[in-house]
């Protein structure tokens, strides 16, 4: 357990994504002239609203709310999957954390995405290519991040498969005849094998089943507490967050409305939307 | 002596949005630890005393007062004011929780739990097992159950393991919200021993016990919740640290 607790490894500011053309009445992203993140005027959406946080070291950091919050859409932005409308984030591991990962060179933007993110997706099709073996899934990552030394690549890709559990006979087989549960599994050791400091995970338990679910969840725990990796764990389930997170963060209609400890955030929910949300746990 | 922990006009409301209505828990609460005291807090149920603890322990969201506490690695600082991240190192290193209800964690096994607890204050691993054996023997579970699942433990059982896991840490400072509430004789006893040795040790303490006798000879004082202040007056009351 690292002594420090207080080095960030990620830093979010201001962020912002819309869709749409924007007009005078939304674009200064007043709560009041929005009918919960639309606007009535120009039909612009607005996924993400001014968020800012910051993401410590070796730290789960939970982000929950409803679909359509905007959740997923800051794991997009981190992962150049969509490009932000406006903001900063800072990787402590990329040049010293000084330089905006969003403004920096496509190149670089490369280098930041194959080497110091992995990303596991709610949708396996997303994260993985189906009708590849599962080695080389996670031979993809690594050619990405520079390797070129196949012996090297396949037996890092066997080591990890089998941490994730997938049964040797069947690390040849494309994820496409795979289970949603392994399916997720070889996604999960895909993002991890360029040992990235920073791990986004999207919703990787919904659509399991329960007993599935539990051992994804292990997993990620697990190699939380012995890579301590930083993760950034999206999730509508307060379930797994409190199993996972440390602290929370709880978005509704594109805005944090509320962020804390994760057994405040449970126990002594402040704001209307997180007392329902809270109040809805099964 | 110094107070380890001092708590100066403590207060909290709550909000309950459904109901569109403000409850109060609490009010003007001042009262002093000093290093290796045992404070006792009585009062009759919904009376705020657990309140108070969740609050130190900032499972609930300050809202007035201060509370002092001197850390080991911070120096004196209002656990009120402290950012999330010095709270969560302060949980781990130095301040324990015990409930009575069971906060387990899933799919982990009796002498897993307690040897995690046991890693998070940085003891080595061969220690930490030896620790969590320990704990397992005094506790009385039944070597059958070291390796199962805590989930499938009796309530009295979980609740000695909670108790263990809290205890193993050697906590600088200890909350105990009625962990005894539903043990029987013999595990109560097996508590206050624990107790016992810590407080020979330095933990200092602050419970809540509905059971008075438990609380006898190893309580120092007694802090009256309905009354707003302390009851019986053994030891001095120290000032707050700077």
């Amino acid at each position: 357990m690292a002594a420090e607790y207080d080095v960030s490894a990620l830093r979010v500011e201001g962020l912002w994504k819309w869709f749409g053309p924007r007009c005078p009445r939304c674009s200064t992203g007043r709560e009041e002239a929005l009918e919960r993140n639309y606007c009535p005027d120009c039909g612009t959406v607005y996924a993400l609203r001014d968020l800012s946080f910051r993401l410590f070291e070796g730290e789960v950091l939970g982000v929950v709310g409803e679909s359509g919050s905007g959740k997923s859409t800051i794991l997009n932005c981190l992962y150049y999957d969509m490009e932000p409308s406006a903001g900063a984030a800072y990787l402590s591991s990329f040049e010293g954390g000084e330089s905006d990962v969003f403004s920096v060179s496509a190149q670089a933007k490369r280098t930041v995405r194959n080497t110091l993110l992995g990303k596991v997706y709610q949708n396996a099709l997303l994260g993985l290519k189906m009708g590849f073996s599962s080695i080389s899934n996670v031979a993809e990552k690594l050619i990405a991040s520079g390797d070129r030394n196949a012996s090297r690549m396949e037996a890092r890709a066997v080591e990890l498969l089998g941490h994730v559990n997938i049964p040797p006979y069947r690390m040849r087989e494309n994820p496409e005849f795979f289970s949603g549960g392994m399916q997720q599994r070889v996604q999960i050791a895909k993002a991890l094998s360029n040992n990235p400091p920073v791990l986004l995970l999207d919703e990787v338990t919904t659509g399991l089943d329960l007993s599935v679910q539990a051992k994804v969840l292990d997993l990620v725990k697990q190699i939380q507490r012995e890579l301590g990796i930083s993760m950034l764990l999206v999730s509508h389930d307060l379930g797994v967050v409190r199993m996972l997170a440390d602290r929370t963060v709880v978005m509704l209609n594109g805005k944090v409305v509320e962020a804390g400890l994760t057994d405040q955030i449970l126990e002594d929910p402040q704001e209307p939307y997180t007392q329902e949300l809270v109040h809805s746990m099964l | 002596m110094d107070a380890m922990l001092a708590i100066e006009g403590l207060g909290k409301t709550f909000s309950v949005h459904q109901l569109g209505k403000r409850i109060k828990a609490c009010e003007g609460i001042d009262l002093a630890v000093a290093a290796g005291e045992f404070i006792g807090i009585t009062g009759r149920s919904g009376s705020g005393k657990s309140t108070i603890l969740k609050l130190i322990y900032r499972s609930y969201l300050p809202q007035k007062g201060r509370a002092w506490y001197r850390s080991e690695r911070f120096g004196p600082i209002d656990l009120f004011q402290t950012s999330e991240r010095q709270i969560l190192y302060l949980r781990r290193r130095e301040i324990g929780y015990v409930s009575q209800f069971l906060n387990l964690v899933p799919r982990t096994t009796a002498r897993d739990s307690i040897e995690q607890a046991a890693l998070e204050v940085g003891m080595g691993s061969e220690r930490a097992r030896e620790e969590a054996e320990r704990m397992l023997r005094h506790f009385e579970l039944d070597e059958e159950l070291w390796d199962s699942y805590a989930s499938t433990f009796s309530g009295g059982e979980k609740l000695r393991l909670n108790v263990a896991r809290a205890m193993v840490k050697h906590p600088r400072l200890l909350l105990l919200d009625e962990p005894t509430a539903s043990l029987d004789e013999r595990s109560k006893g097996k508590v206050r021993e624990l107790i016992g040795k810590l407080k020979a040790e330095g933990t200092t303490m602050l419970g809540i016990f509905h059971d008075l006798r438990f609380m006898e000879g190893l309580c120092d004082r007694e802090y009256g919740m309905g009354l707003g202040r302390f009851v019986s007056d053994a030891l001095p009351v120290a000032g707050a640290p700077p």
